[in-house]
């Protein structure tokens, strides 16, 4: 069973179709690629997996359990995350706060979080993160003072720390430079040794292809090519769907 | 020197002065100071829904008029203080539960509409069911209470009373912020939409904010009543619900001691420039509208922009930008 | 019969001033997100500039003007530039906070510096009746309802026939698309401030002359424009419109049929109504649910 199942997804805007039957899974330990030239309804469909859309029709499974239009913070619960293609992580807070945040919902009940411990036990898995995206010398700056690469890494850990599960990274290359893009690509094959399973969607084709096990390909809507990153990359309907726009 | 310490020594030299004031002070002084705790109170509940959970509520008076109306009719009847607390903290949590469960799901400013609603029908209410609140004729002759014994009525002992009470609130309010749930706040203040993607149930801590800021103003006005031991509807109009918007705002919303300073503001102010000019309503506005003008992030706001260089972070009931997510 | 057409009409003409209000409230909240609490001391104040002016020999109608003038630049040009200018970046809240305090300001101001006393204000008309469709209306009622509906048709005709007034609709839509069509949203923003002054001023001489000029007058009737406003719909100029007049129809209702504490009631209730039912107001757009 796959951890993440999406059947006939479709999501329609008025007349507009921008989601059409899309079915794929996401297996466990993988990192899936989705790509696909612009409008070709990427973000449409990470916002209707991830509950901030009602798609049209369709199911979503998570470990077989239905989850489509779900609430985020319900799914989160569940152990999916994401990151936001505009950074977001809370700049008034510290860079270990902004970790302990992204799981303290997860643990105990929000009565016994109002009177149990600052910091709800997750000092521990906070600075295990901070220590993996080598972020340790920061971990007691605001957030907000962080440089662009740097909020990028935190904004990835946190989502690492909110969804032990599964992460959805939505363009998380967008904006960076190649020597931090490096170091990102660097942390995310880390973490994924470890058994954390993602999907990316990603415009940067060199950072998709080297990072990803496995590519599904979108255009207007739909799937139009899947598998191996070398195999989709010399597939002609893929190079016409990018050439084409 | 650091900061820490001198917040400590500044914070034991005012909690001194606290305690001292009432011995240089007439009557009318400490009914003064008095009144300016029971705000604070009630600005600190504001505080919560507005500056840490961003929303706008229009009914804080109301609620205060809850608690000063339970009060008043418990007293009057031989119950002792205490039972009004519970009766008004329940009460107005509930209420507030009530209005903001199908509020919030709906557009993002409809609480403040909601609250708008409420205020007008509880002002009505406390104006025309004279059977209960005595109309506006009001009901008087609401006895102080008597702690282990002790019957406060005198006015310092009374000050005392609720200068503890305005402790214990403030620890409560210290403790909530400092909690896991004070970063929950930052967060769907913030970012609504990044705190629900991890997991933040944003409509329920709004939900609880609101809840709590309500329960906060029922204890302020259960206080109010023994204070000026005379109730009628026209202190809890919309214009009270205005005034702790005020408060918070001039304060500082969002920061902790926001309400405190802003209390002194709306409370104290006008009272010390009385006693220096007759168009002392005149002054106090324009120093309202100068003080918004060069610091629209309150006083408190004011000082920590002057101490650090980091942004202050607007909470989005005051932010007019769109956030395109 | 006859005593609902006289009601009726009295009622229409205090709507229309109502209206006149409620129509700069919403311009102001449209183009600029300003929530003017100071709205009744806006039509409080220009009385007062009109009687200063023919306490020096000035006569009335051209002390009208002058009133509408001088009010069109404190009101509407010094107000935007020194209170709202500065505060509009820091959102809604604060600037609304310095309106409350600029509405005790401007209060204070006329009840230390000119008088607490209630001033006698001189009607636009005789005091005399006319028939009309067989009942008795005051000229006074005809002619504050025939202003005011001249003012809000000049106005109608400004948003939707000029090309300053079409770019003053786009700007209050949406002002970030108006300003990438290339449209100066500062100064149509301005443009609004002046209108509401205008506006405020013209009905400050149309409601005066009932009340009296007094420093406490805009209590009243800046909860008058507030709820015009949001029963009618707070994002719409006609929503304004429609709202004032049926707050003035049903007020000069209720104030004939029922006791004075219920009277005052009736306007809270429709509030509360409208609120509760319709919260977008009458002719309201509804806007995006939240997630």
């Amino acid at each position: 069973m796959a951890v993440l199942e999406v059947r006939d997804l479709s999501k329609q805007f008025g007349g507009i179709h921008a989601v059409e039957g899309v079915s794929f899974d996401v297996n466990e330990g993988e990192i899936l690629g989705i790509i696909g030239p612009n409008g070709s309804g990427k973000s449409t469909l990470f916002n209707c997996i991830l509950g901030q859309l009602q798609p049209s029709a369709g199911e979503v499974r998570l470990d077989g359990r239905a989850v489509t239009g779900m609430r985020p913070c319900d799914l989160n619960r569940l152990g999916v995350s994401r990151t936001f293609q505009l950074l977001q992580v809370f700049p008034e807070l510290t860079v270990r706060e902004n970790l302990i945040l992204a799981a303290q919902e997860h643990k105990g009940s929000m009565l016994s979080r109002l009177f149990g411990a600052r910091d709800v036990g997750l000092t521990g898995d906070a600075n295990r993160m901070i220590e993996f995206f080598r972020l340790s010398h920061l971990a007691d700056a605001k957030a907000g003072g962080l440089s662009y690469g740097q909020q990028k890494l935190l904004d990835a850990a946190m989502a690492f720390m909110a969804g032990p599960r599964l992460v959805l990274l939505d363009e998380p290359a967008g904006g960076v430079n190649l020597t931090m893009l490096a170091s990102l690509r660097d942390r995310l094959e880390a973490i994924n040794r470890e058994g954390a399973t993602f999907v990316v969607i990603e415009h940067n084709m060199e950072f998709v292809m080297s990072l990803c096990s496995r590519i599904v390909v979108l255009a207007e809507g739909r799937i139009i090519a899947e598998g191996k990153p070398e195999t989709v990359r010399q597939d002609p309907k893929v190079i016409e769907a990018y050439l084409g726009h | 020197m650091n900061r820490r310490v001198v917040g400590i020594v500044a914070g034991l030299i005012i909690v001194a002065g606290l305690i001292a004031a009432p011995f240089g002070l007439k009557p009318y002084g400490i009914y003064i100071l008095t009144l300016w705790a029971v705000t604070t109170i009630a600005a600190i509940g504001l505080n919560l829904t507005l500056g840490y959970a961003g929303q706008i509520s229009l009914a804080q008076g109301a609620f205060v008029g809850i608690g000063a109306y339970a009060a008043t009719l418990l007293t009057t009847h031989g119950w002792p203080l205490g039972s009004a607390y519970v009766v008004a903290a329940a009460a107005c949590f509930a209420i507030g539960w009530l209005l903001g469960y199908p509020a919030l799901r709906v557009q993002h400013h409809y609480l403040a509409f909601v609250t708008l609603a409420f205020a007008t029908l509880a002002y009505l209410v406390f104006r025309n069911e004279e059977w209960l609140t005595g109309g506006i004729y009001g009901i008087s002759n609401i006895p102080r209470p008597s702690l282990f014994g002790y019957l406060l009525r005198a006015p310092r002992g009374f000050y005392y009373f609720c200068l503890a009470n305005l402790a214990v609130v403030s620890f409560a309010a210290w403790w909530l912020i400092r909690s896991p749930w004070g970063r929950a706040f930052v967060a769907l203040r913030e970012n609504p939409l990044r705190a629900l993607s991890l997991g933040v149930d944003t409509r329920r801590y709004t939900l609880m904010a609101f809840a709590l800021g309500a329960g906060l103003g029922g204890i302020s006005g259960v206080l109010y009543a023994p204070l000026v031991q005379y109730i009628d509807p026209t202190p809890f109009s919309l214009l009270l619900s205005l005034n702790l918007l005020l408060m918070v705002i001039v304060g500082g919303s969002g920061y902790f001691f926001g309400p405190f300073v802003g209390a002194i503001v709306a409370v104290l102010l006008p009272e010390w420039l009385q006693a220096a000019s007759k168009y002392y309503l005149f002054y106090y506005a324009a120093f309202v509208m100068l003080l918004l003008i060069v610091s629209p992030s309150g006083i408190i706001g004011f000082f920590e922009r002057r101490f650090t260089a980091a942004r202050k972070i607007e909470s989005p009931a005051s932010a007019t930008e769109v956030k395109v997510a | 019969m006859a005593d609902f057409i006289q009601l009726l009409v009295a009622g229409l003409a205090t709507g229309g001033i109502y209206a006149l209000v409620a129509i700069g409230f919403t311009l102001l909240w449209q183009t600029s997100q300003t929530i003017n609490f100071a709205q009744g001391e806006f039509v409080m104040l220009p009385a007062f500039f009109i009687l200063i002016a023919m306490g020096a020999g000035v006569p009335f109608w051209a002390a009208v003007a002058i009133g509408i003038v001088i009010s069109a630049i404190v009101l509407g040009v010094l107000f935007k530039r020194l209170l709202v200018d500065p505060m509009i970046r820091h959102g809604v809240l604060p600037l609304a906070i310095a309106t409350m305090a600029l509405a005790l300001f401007l209060k204070e101001a006329v009840k230390d510096f000119y008088g607490a006393e209630a001033q006698p204000f001189p009607p636009l008309a005789a005091d005399m009746n006319v028939s009309f469709l067989g009942a008795t209306v005051s000229l006074q009622s005809l002619i504050v309802l025939a202003i005011a509906f001249g003012a809000v048709v000049a106005l109608q005709l400004f948003l939707n026939r000029t090309r300053a007034g079409r770019m003053m609709q786009a700007t209050a839509q949406n002002p970030t698309v108006a300003r990438i069509l290339g449209i100066p949203v500062d100064r149509m923003i301005l443009i609004a401030f002046v209108i509401n002054a205008v506006l405020a001023a013209l009905a400050s001489a149309l409601v005066t002359p009932i009340y009296l000029a007094k420093f406490s007058n805009g209590e009243y009737l800046g909860i008058a424009a507030f709820i015009a406003a949001i029963v009618g719909g707070f994002n719409q100029v006609r929503g304004a419109i429609v709202g004032g007049l049926l707050l003035g129809v049903i007020d000069n209702f209720a104030a004939a049929y029922l006791s004075a504490q219920y009277r005052a009631a009736i306007p809270l209730l429709l509030l509360i109504v409208v609120i509760i039912f319709r919260p977008q107001g009458l002719l309201g757009r509804v806007e995006e649910r939240t997630v």
